[in-house]
Formats: structure tokens, sequence, C-alpha cells
């Protein structure tokens, strides 16, 4: 569904790719996470798919066609095809939650009819039946969230991305988004989320792909947040974190000086 | 449906900017009145000029039955006096200086004179009688006008020679100088106009970028996202020319029609419905401004 072939991306010159060759296949019906620090390139590889920037070498292809290859008056076409999740939820205040779904399908042009019929119906799915009249404010943050996800699927798109949908939300309502996301999977649409969460990774137990300096640095089926397999980088950030972990040798004015450390 | 959806984004665009839409609106209106001006002037010229201005330069004036002039001291002109002057104009002397001339019966005059003050009230007090007839003559050059004047003011049976091109020239170099002024001056708006609708534009754009940016990525055309901006854009700008419109036509009718053609009734001025074949001239203009404006901004400032 998704295939990068040694794709790299440079934005600037001066600085490191924000993806140096990465070569990655997702098949259609896949659940997979991308995971990686900040600026390991996971919101580029998103972007790349989206057609919102161009590779700077190699070729991405998205449902079999090569993107670079699409016109740009095709790319709405392309981009009816994906359907996008972000972390800040993007509803219009303005809209409730009906009509926030209903504009991905005013948008394009369905009917009325069609409208009417398909957006309670996406709501029942996200599990947001009989809240078709609230205002997004009125929501919390895992509801708001839902409707995003109403959003993107509503035009049953082949794909959806995920960028961090998880990282405004409290452990809890994640797994609710989770499960909304693994019930949307199942229907048979591929998912591709970006996260930095570790819990979410470990309980779903999905393929993981890690990016680290826009390099593919692992690539599991059914994996953790972290490798199973210690890498250099890796293990020593453990040792540090473990170290600080030990209990302070004795006395409240060294508990003062390790809290002072935490703020700092 | 998406009809319906891009008419509800153009009214809560033009709702939500409504002080920029209305300062649209305005600088249009007053550029478009001086482009209007302009041409009324333009239209005023024409009218003024009547049948024959752009044909000859002299008109021969025949005594009638009202004449008062001292060469009609003997009653109208015999058909042997026109007679003798068309014998004169076709002599040698006289023939080397002129194209060629036309004689004007009364029936004639009164056409041209119906055609020139339609819009006056005079026109209803008039009869063919009371027009002289005329010999209209096309100089080779118009600055021998006084040899034909020295020839004919003394013949029998003419009651006066006129070099109406002398008489008007002044009158129409003025309007054509106010004219220009007027273009310059809607010129100056044109440009602030098209300014304006692009700032217009890009606020618009602004304010709505969540909207453009959801659209974009559940994959609405390229059209779908700016025909609401351009139609917007297009909307306030024929809003403003219609306003022109109205006025031109308001001061045709009113400063024209009701005030000065009872100051001037021996002056032709323009009707009311004249001004409005501008009409077209001016929302054509107004629209296509602003749409390409409105065009050219979106391009920079509104990602597709």
């Amino acid at each position: 569904m998704i295939r990068f072939e040694n794709v790299t991306k440079v934005y600037d010159q001066n600085v490191r790719p924000a993806l140096d060759d990465v070569s990655l296949e997702i098949d259609r019906g896949e659940f997979a996470f991308l995971v990686g620090a900040s600026g390991s390139g996971k919101s580029t590889f998103l972007r790349l798919v989206l057609k919102e920037d161009r590779a700077t070498s190699g070729a991405v292809y998205v449902a079999g066609q090569n993107v670079a290859k699409i016109s740009s008056w095709r790319v709405p076409r392309l981009r009816r095809g994906i359907g996008v999740v972000f972390q800040d939820f993007r509803l219009l205040p303005q809209k409730n939650v009906f009509a926030n779904v209903a504009f991905a399908m005013q948008v394009i042009g369905k009917s009325r009819s069609v409208i009417r019929d398909t957006v309670p119906e996406v709501l029942k799915t996200v599990g947001l039946e009989g809240k078709e009249h609230r205002m997004p404010h009125e929501l919390s943050g895992g509801e708001q969230q839902r409707v995003a996800i109403a959003r993107a699927v509503v035009n049953r798109p082949g794909i959806l991305l995920a960028d961090e949908p998880t990282g405004n939300l409290d452990p809890t309502t994640s797994m609710g988004i989770m499960g909304v996301l693994d019930k949307i999977n199942q229907n048979g649409t591929t998912v591709v989320m970006a996260t930095h969460d570790d819990d979410i990774v470990n309980e779903m137990r999905k393929r993981v792909v890690e990016l680290k300096n826009g390099v593919v640095i692992r690539d599991e089926a059914r994996a953790l947040y972290t490798s199973m397999i210690p890498i250099v980088g890796q293990s020593r950030r453990l040792k540090d974190a473990s170290g600080r972990e030990e209990p302070p040798p004795a006395g409240p004015a060294d508990q003062g000086s390790s809290a002072g450390e935490e703020q700092r | 449906m998406r009809l319906a959806f891009i008419l509800s984004e153009i009214g809560s665009g033009l709702r939500r900017n409504l002080s920029m839409v209305v300062s649209v609106i305005l600088v249009t209106f007053v550029s478009l009145t001086f482009v209007g001006a302009a041409g009324m002037l333009q239209l005023q010229i024409n009218q003024m000029k009547g049948y024959w201005y752009d044909k000859v330069q002299v008109a021969i004036f025949l005594c009638s039955d009202g004449s008062t002039a001292a060469g009609c001291a003997s009653g109208p002109i015999t058909p042997e006096q026109q007679e003798n002057l068309k014998t004169l104009l076709q002599s040698p002397a006289v023939a080397q200086y002129i194209n060629d001339f036309q004689f004007e019966s009364k029936d004639e005059a009164y056409k041209h004179f119906k055609d020139q003050f339609s819009n006056s009230p005079i026109v209803d007090s008039v009869t063919p009688d009371q027009l002289p007839a005329s010999f209209r003559i096309n100089m080779k050059d118009p600055q021998k006008y006084q040899i034909i004047s020295e020839t004919f003011s003394s013949q029998p049976g003419v009651e006066t020679v006129i070099d109406q091109r002398q008489l008007l020239e002044r009158l129409f170099s003025a309007m054509n100088a106010a004219s220009l002024v007027a273009v310059s001056i809607a010129g100056v708006m044109i440009v602030c106009a098209i300014l304006l609708i692009a700032t217009t534009i890009r606020l618009s754009a602004f304010s709505r970028r969540r909207e453009t940016g959801i659209m974009r990525l559940v994959g609405a055309s390229k059209t779908v996202i700016q025909l609401p901006f351009i139609l917007e854009g297009v909307i306030a700008a024929v809003i403003g020319a219609a306003l022109a419109s109205g006025t031109l036509w308001a001061v045709a009718h009113f400063f024209l029609g009701e005030y000065l053609s009872k100051q001037y009734p021996d002056t032709a001025f323009i009707s009311p419905g004249q001004t409005l074949i501008l009409a077209p001239a001016l929302l054509i203009l107004g629209g296509s401004l602003a749409g390409i404006s409105s065009l050219l901004t979106l391009r920079r400032y509104l990602r597709v």
C-alpha cells in the first residue's frame, strides 16, 4: 500500500537529511507504528506519503502510484484515499460534531442524503453515538480525537495516517483511541501511526518501524516500543535511566538537591 | 451540493471580513465612478457633435420664414437663389477649398435635430418649418474658413455662415481634459482597489486557514478551495461597480436631465439611459480586476 524506495529528503543542504535512503513497504491492511525521537523523520515520512513534500531522491509509491508522477490537479484524488489524524485534533470550533465530520464529505461534493446516512454510521464506529450536536469545546480530548478520526475515515480511505494521535491524551483515553484505530484497521484500512507512546506500542504488539536521524534502525513485527535486541545507544540510555533511579545514599539535604536537579 | 457549499463558504467569508469587504466595495465604487465619469464625458461630447460635426466643418444656413438676420430681409430664400449658391459652391474659385458639400433640407434638419435633442424638452416645441435648410461643407483645410465665410455671408438668401467646429472645439478640449483627469484619478484608485482586494483575500485566507487545511487533507479540489475566496473579491467589486453605475445614472438623470438641460435648453445632453451602456463595462472591469488580483494573491498565500 505504501512503498518507499531509497527515499532521501533533504530540507536544508547544510543539515543532515530528514530521511536518508529509506526503503520500506507497508502492506494493505497492515497496522504499523513509526517510532523514534523528535526529528527522527516520522513526520517527514507522513508528509511524503501525502505529497505535501517531494522526495529529494528515491520513489514513494502509494496504492501502486508513484506520487512524484501524480500531476498537481490529481493530488486531491490521492488525498481522498488517505485519512489523516493529528495530535491537536484540528476540528472546526464553530461547527458541531456532525458538521465537522460532514465537512469532509461536503468539500468533495457528496450529496446531502449520502452525508446524512454516512456520518451517523461513522460516529457510531468511533463511539460517539448521540453526540452529533455537541460542539468541540464541550467534548473531552478523547472525544475530540474520535471526531477527528471519524472525519478522517468518513470517505473510506484505504490508508489512515495518524501523527501522534494520543500525544495530548491520558493513558486510559489513549487506549480507547487505540481501540478505535484497531477497529478501523480490522475493517481493512492500512494504519500508519507515528508515536512516542511506549505503553501503547507495547500493549498493541504490532509492527514497529523505528527511525533515528532519518534512518530505519529497526523494523520488527509484533514488537515493543524499545528493542528486545539491545543496541548501543539504547542500552546506554537505559543504564543512565537506571542510574538515576538508584536511591540516594541518605539525608534530607541530598533529597533536596535531587529535587532541584529534577526541576532543572 | 458543492455549489450550495461554495455559496455558504462565500457567505461566511463575507460576514467574517465585513469591514474589509465594505472597504473593497467603496474603493471599487469610487474608482469605477471616475472611470464612468470619463466615459460619460466622451458620450456627452459625441452627443454635442450631433450629426454633422465629424463630416463637415462649415454650415451655410439659408433664410427661412422666421429669419431675422439682415441678409434675410427679403423673406425666405427663393429656389433661384438656392440654385445660385449651389453653382457658386461648384465654381472653381470655391471648389478648390472644399472636398464636397451637402444640402440639408428642412425635413432632414428636423430629423437630425430630433436625434440630437432627443433628451431635451425643446424637441416637442420645434417643427420642421422653424429649422433653416443649409449647405454643409467639408473643407479641404478647416483653417480656410474665412474664405467661405466672406464669399457666402453677403449672398442673397444666406442667413449666416458658421464654423461649427471652431465653436465647439474649445468646449470639447476642456471636456477632454476633464475626462483625462478623471481617468488619471481612476487609475490611482484602481491600483488602490487591486491592492486592497489582495489584502482582503489574504486576510480571508488567513482567517480560514483551518478550514482550507482540512479541505486540502480530505482531498477537496483546487476549485472548491479557491473559488469561495475569488468570488468573495469579485462579489465585492461587482457591488462597487453596480453602485458606480447607479451613481452615473443618477447624475445623468438628476443633474443633467433635471437641472442642466433646463439651464441650457439649447444644448444636447445625454440621457440617463445612455449611461447604462457604461454599466456592463464597469461591472466587467470591476469583476475581472477583483478576480485576477484574488487569483494572484491566492497563488502566493493559499497552498493547495
